[in-house]
Parts: structure tokens; C-alpha cells; sequence
């Protein structure tokens, strides 16, 4: 036996250990979780042709724009706003309290009208430089107008010709209040009240504020997580990891001993690799994607059982120790190379096609192959060597044949 | 108890034939349990305060014209008040999801929403398509790959045994009536990466030994030994791998049981076709073939 060797084994082994030990829940908690685990909503707009607005590139790029103000409006931490395709956006709003008014302002085209009564347009949103919610003194609420210099030129000559008559304000294409018109207007301000609540106000505000949309949206689809399902399912999802990993564990250190011990400290690392990788390409983890990652542990050790059953057949051929274990390596591995690279294609498709939760999955399914082929067969060969090197355990049964 | 795999190939082949043809005939009768995913409409699960009835919650639909929506309450059916309860419908509109949503607080009281999805048409017609697109591009791209690296036989063998995987699967699902959601499509994808692997593995080990064929051996001789050499490992991987499905069946979320499901069914079957199909199909016909190549050689010019 050779101390000085078996030191360098140990080290090794203590310094994955102690450092995925340490670093597991920090990276596991460091990474973005999707609505599925955290709670939210996810919204899928599509920008429509009408009659009055064709969609084109333009427009659907100051959707855009007006999506961001609107959300960013909300207060929310880490809104997502994407385009996706041609046509389509897609919003994530995470932790979002009441998803059904904010699903209300990001469906609104919000286009707002000044008519007189003969229902002419004189002025609309892009008309107004702000737009805020206030209280007055007899607890109404309301929201504040305030024009650009050519709109409340405009303005003061609208409410000079319509003394005495009223004047509508419309938001798409419905009044929101129908004032008599006292006397001219001219320093460019105006206010919107008959709103029934301060909230409704401060919506209203925001969407004025934010612009009009140049074309009509539709909602194409909205899913909720309530924060209580998405801790649940994230509690559960922990429990099944850690049963998974401590069974498949026990079961490679039963079957291949000493090779398989070392084995699990590859599946450590392993699994704290994935989990770093996620955090450093800014992947979503979601609930599929944990399956992928409990999934990823059973099919992880694959590799090392396809290494150590070659190991069992190149001894029983009666090849050294040292020997066997490196043609088991050598043979292995083609066929693990061959049977993953197909697996991770299938993930690529997943990843092209799907969206969502089930691209979260399709990412842990292809750096799960592509991580445990490094430390089933990199990692594992590095420190079975060392532990050959000590000449501690010289039969062949020590190593699962 | 080593037994020949190719001489017992044909009641393995009919054994997958009566399930499959099980599962084409309840497609064909009754076809499948499809989730909003698929077919659009809205999903409601909702956990009321204060438990309530099928029938109070019923009442309260009506009012918006939703009295024919599904109404599930948690956990059993026996159960007839809970504060669980689950309402599918036709996709709502923001308006008319807002009205309801307020309608049931104001007259069920307050309740924590667990989950609302509400899926329009053009999402759910296009999660269809784009499935079918996946699962026959991912067959093209296995059935090319393991041509470039094997052979076009290996390539259609081993694709021939995943689609029998997915055929089992989907049929089963069918059979049972089990819903099937988007998740679905990824657990279709994912059994067929498992099956190819599975069945790559023999794959790779046929390659090797047709390379160093003893004397007086028969190609049904190497490819049975060729089985039961990588039988162990076969075994092992399969143990391994649903030891991690079972338990996230078990222990999982709500949301991801269905797919851990399709999984235990799809590992099965991916590892049954790996065993006692992929191989002797390739071997019928490779020796078809070789019959053919013998044939036209000692034909008389």
C-alpha cells in the first residue's frame, strides 16, 4: 500500500464532496426558476390584422415597446417580454398578485378618443404627454391629463367652439365620460373622472400613459401558478431528487463497490455541474426540467455500469486489473458516445419545438447527457486510476467483478 | 435460464402486435382523453376557504352560462364537499374570466388560486401539429445518424422498435383514458432518446462481435450472445432509470404525474423492444437480404 497515493485519492474524493457538499443549494437556489415553480402567469399575445390596421414589422415592434412600459408600470421583479415568431409575444410575470387586471392592461389596445357630439376625433392618446391618477378633494378619483403644446392647442380650441355642449372621451371605442364643456380650456390639461375606483384609475393611467397599440392584440393564451402549487410542486420535486439520487447511489455502491463509490462522487459532481451550467447559459429550471434532472441521474450512472460491466468481462478474459479497467474505458465508450449523441438530438428537437416548461426539460435532458458523459467517463477514470495507483485493494472483486 | 432470443422471436413479435393492436382499436373507438393543451378551453383549480359542493359551484357557473363545464372536487369522487375544486370549460375571454372569477368570490368566498390556464384555439391546433412534426423529425434524424455510424438496417430497426415504444404508449394512454397535456409530447420525446439508447447499446455490441465471429458461428448465435452480454447492464440501467420515474410519480408534483407515467410505460416497453425486437428485426432482415444476395449470385447467367 501506498500512502502517498492513497492521500491523492482522498483528496480528490474530499474535495468534490466537501465542495459540491457546499456549493449544491447555493447554485440549486441561485437558479431562474420558471412560473411553473414560483408562481405567475404567462401570457401569449398575437398582434391581428383589422380593417382600420395591417400588422407589420414596425407595429409589432412598438407593441413591444408599449408592452414594456405597461408591464414595467406593474412593479413586478423580472417581467419577460419576448417576441417569438412573426406575430407573437410572450409575457412571464412572476408573482404577479392580481394576474386577471394585469392580463386586463396588456390586452387593451387602449387608443383614446376626444369626440364632440357630432362624433368627430379631434384628439387622441398620441396627443397627451401624461397621464396620472389623483384623488380630489371630494375623494373621486381620477386621472389628470396633460397634453403635448400642439395637443392642448387643440384642445383649447375644441373646448372654445363646444362651450355649453359636450365633448366624449373614449377608450376604445367606449366612453368613459361625456362632460358638458363649462368654458375654454387653454392651459392644456384635462381631467378623466366617473372611474370607480382609485385602482381602476391608476390602470387607466397606466395604459394612457404607456400609448395606444398601433394594431389590435389578442390573447391567445394565459396560465396561472398560484404561489402555494408552485411551492408544493417544488417541495415534492426536492423529496423525489434526493430519494432518487441516495437509491441509485446505494445501488451502485452495492453492485460495484469500490467502483461504484467512486462513481458517486462523479454523480455529485455531476449533478452540481448541470445545476451550475443552468445558472451560467441563464437556463430556466422548471418542473419538467427537475424530472430531467431526476430522470438525468438514473440514465448518468448508465455510463459508468456500461464501463464497469466491460471492466467484469475484459477480467474474466483475464486481463490484469489495471488493465481491464482502462479496456473497459476504451471499449465503453464508443458505445456510450453513439447512445447519448442520439439522445441529445431527440433533446434539440425538444428544445426547437417545444416552449416553455418543455424546453426547460429539453435543456436538463441535453447537458444531462453531455455533463455525465464527462464524469462517467473523465472524472470516474481519473479516480479509479488514483485508487489503483494505492494498490490498497488488489482483488478485482473490490471493483464489482 | 439462458434461453434464445431469435428462435422465440415471433411470440415476442406477437406479443407487441396484440397490445398495439389493442390500442389502434380503442384510438379508433374511443380515441383520446386530450387536455386543454390540445383541444383549447380553460382550466380552473381553485382552493376555496370554506369547503364547497359540486352543486353550489354548478349555480354559480350558470350564471355566466358555463353550467355544462367539467366539475371535479379534490381527491375522490365520493367526496361532496371539498375546498378543492377543478372546473374545465371553453376558452374564456379576459372579460368573461374576470366576471367569473369574481363571481365565485362573491358568492363561494375567498379562494387561492392553484392554477388557471385558459388556451386558445390557435396555441392548442398548433401543439398538436408540432408534435407530429417532432416525433417524425427525431425518427429521420435517429434513422440518419445510426445509418452514418452503423447501418441503414441498424437505423430502421431501431426506429421500428421506438415507434413501438410511442405505440404503446399513446395506446395504453387511449386504453385508459389517461389525459394527455403538452408535457405529454415531452415524455414521448424523451422515451424515444431512452429506447434508441437502450437499443444502441446491443446495437454496438453486434458490431463488435459480426467484427470477431468464431468459426462455426451463426449470426443468430452472435446476436443472442451479443444480447446476453449487455443483458446486465440492460437490466441495471432499466432498474436505475425507473427507480428515478416511480419515484417522481410518487413523490413528484401534481402537475408532472401524468408525465412520469407516460415515462414507467414508455421505459418499459422501450426496454422490452430493446431486448426481444430491435435485434431480431434487424436480423430478419439482414438475412433476408443475405438470402437475396446468395440467391442472385448462384443464378445461372
Amino acid at each position: 500500500m501506498k500512502s502517498a497515493e492513497l492521500t491523492k485519492f482522498l483528496a480528490v474524493v474530499a474535495i468534490i464532496v466537501l465542495v459540491c457538499g457546499y456549493f449544491i443549494t447555493p447554485i440549486a437556489l441561485s437558479v431562474k426558476q420558471g412560473l411553473d415553480l414560483q408562481g405567475g402567469t404567462h401570457v401569449v399575445l398575437e398582434a391581428v390584422d383589422t380593417p382600420e390596421a395591417k400588422v407589420d414589422e414596425d407595429a409589432v415592434k412598438r407593441v413591444l415597446k408599449i408592452m414594456e412600459k405597461r408591464i414595467n408600470e406593474l412593479g413586478l421583479t423580472e417581467p419577460v417580454i419576448q417576441r417569438q415568431g412573426e406575430r407573437r409575444i410572450i409575457i412571464e410575470l412572476p408573482g404577479v398578485k392580481d394576474p386577471e387586471k394585469a392580463i386586463e392592461i396588456i390586452g387593451k389596445t387602449a387608443l383614446m378618443e376626444f369626440q364632440d357630439e357630432s362624433g368627430k376625433t379631434y384628439l387622441t392618446g398620441k396627443d397627451l404627454k401624461d397621464a396620472r391618477a389623483q384623488i380630489d378633494q371630494s375623494k373621486q378619483s381620477l386621472v389628470a391629463l396633460e397634453f403635448t403644446e400642439q395637443g392642448g392647442k387643440i384642445f383649447g380650441e375644441l373646448t372654445s367652439k363646444n362651450v355649453g355642449k359636450h365633448i366624449a372621451i373614449l377608450l376604445d371605442k367606449q366612453v368613459l365620460t361625456n362632460p358638458v364643456v363649462n368654458e375654454p380650456i387653454m392651459g392644456g390639461k384635462a381631467v378623466i373622472t366617473g372611474n370607480k375606483t382609485q385602482e381602476e384609475a391608476e390602470r387607466l393611467a397606466i395604459l394612457l400613459r404607456s400609448g395606444s397599440l398601433p394594431v389590435k392584440v389578442q390573447v391567445l393564451e394565459t396560465r396561472t401558478v398560484g404561489p402555494s402549487l408552485g411551492d408544493d410542486s417544488k417541495e415534492k420535486s426536492k423529496f423525489a431528487f434526493l430519494v432518487s439520487i441516495v437509491v441509485v447511489a446505494a445501488f451502485m455502491l452495492i453492485y460495484y463497490r469500490m467502483s461504484g463509490f467512486v462513481a458517486d462522487v462523479s454523480l455529485l459532481l455531476y449533478v452540481v455541474l448541470t445545476l451550475f451550467c443552468m445558472k451560467m447559459l441563464n437556463a430556466t429550471l422548471t418542473l419538467p426540467g427537475i424530472a430531467g434532472i431526476i430522470l438525468s441521474i438514473g440514465m448518468a450512472v448508465d455510463g459508468n455500469v456500461l464501463i464497469f460491466e466491460r471492466f467484469k468481462e475484459e477480467i474474466r478474459a483475464g486481463k490484469t486489473l489495471r488493465g481491464a479497467m482502462d479496456a473497459g474505458f476504451t471499449k465503453a465508450f464508443i458505445t456510450i458516445f453513439d447512445s447519448n449523441i442520439t439522445t441529445i438530438f431527440a433533446g434539440i428537437i425538444l428544445f426547437f419545438l417545444g416552449s416553455g416548461p418543455v424546453r426547460g426539460f429539453a435543456i436538463t435532458l441535453i447537458l444531462g447527457n453531455v455533463l455525465s458523459m464527462f464524469t462517467a467517463v473523465t472524472v470516474t477514470k481519473f479516480m479509479l486510476r488514483l485508487l489503483m495507483n494505492t494498490k490498497m485493494f488488489k482483488s478485482a472483486r473490490a471493483y464489482g467483478a | 435460464m439462458r434461453f434464445s432470443f431469435i428462435k422465440l422471436k415471433y411470440i415476442f413479435f406477437t406479443f407487441s402486435a396484440i397490445i398495439i393492436l389493442a390500442g389502434l382499436v380503442s384510438i379508433t373507438m374511443q380515441g383520446f382523453n386530450l387536455g386543454i393543451d390540445f383541444t383549447g378551453g380553460a382550466l380552473l383549480d381553485l382552493k376555496f376557504e370554506k369547503p364547497v359542493t359540486v352543486a353550489e359551484v354548478r349555480a354559480v357557473l350558470k350564471d355566466y352560462g358555463l353550467e355544462n363545464s367539467t366539475l371535479q372536487l379534490a381527491g375522490t369522487e365520493k367526496v361532496d364537499k371539498a375546498p378543492n375544486v377543478m372546473i374545465r370549460t371553453h376558452f374564456l375571454s379576459e372579460d368573461e374570466s374576470k366576471a367569473l372569477l369574481a363571481g365565485l368570490a362573491d358568492k363561494l368566498g375567498k379562494y387561492d388560486v392553484k392554477r388557471i390556464e385558459n388556451v386558445g384555439a390557435t396555441i392548442s391546433s398548433e401543439l398538436a401539429r408540432e408534435s407530429l412534426i417532432a416525433l417524425l423529425l427525431s425518427w429521420l434524424v435517429i434513422i440518419a445518424y445510426v445509418a452514418y455510424r452503423f447501418e441503414y438496417r441498424f437505423g430502421v430497426a431501431g426506429v421500428l422498435a421506438l415507434v413501438h415504444d410511442v405505440m404503446i404508449v399513446v395506446g395504453l394512454f387511449s386504453i385508459f383514458q389517461i389525459e394527455m397535456d403538452a408535457t405529454f409530447v415531452a415524455a414521448l420525446l424523451t422515451i424515444v432518446g431512452y429506447s434508441i439508447n437502450d437499443t444502441i447499446v446491443i446495437f454496438d455490441r453486434i458490431r463488435e462481435n459480426m467484427r470477431f465471429m468464431k468459426k462455426g458461428e451463426t449470426l443468430p448465435d452472435m446476436v443472442d450472445n451479443s444480447i446476453w452480454q449487455t443483458m446486465t447492464r440492460s437490466i441495471y440501467t432499466s432498474l436505475t432509470v425507473m427507480f428515478c420515474v416511480v419515484s417522481m410519480y410518487f413523490l413528484g408534483g401534481e402537475t408532472t404525474k401524468t408525465f412520469a407515467l407516460a415515462l414507467i410505460i414508455g421505459f418499459i416497453s422501450g426496454t422490452y423492444s430493446t431486448v426481444f425486437l430491435a435485434s431480431p428485426i434487424w436480423l430478419v432482415w439482414k438475412e433476408h437480404d443475405e438470402k437475396k444476395r446468395i440467391e442472385h449470385r448462384m443464378r445461372p447467367a
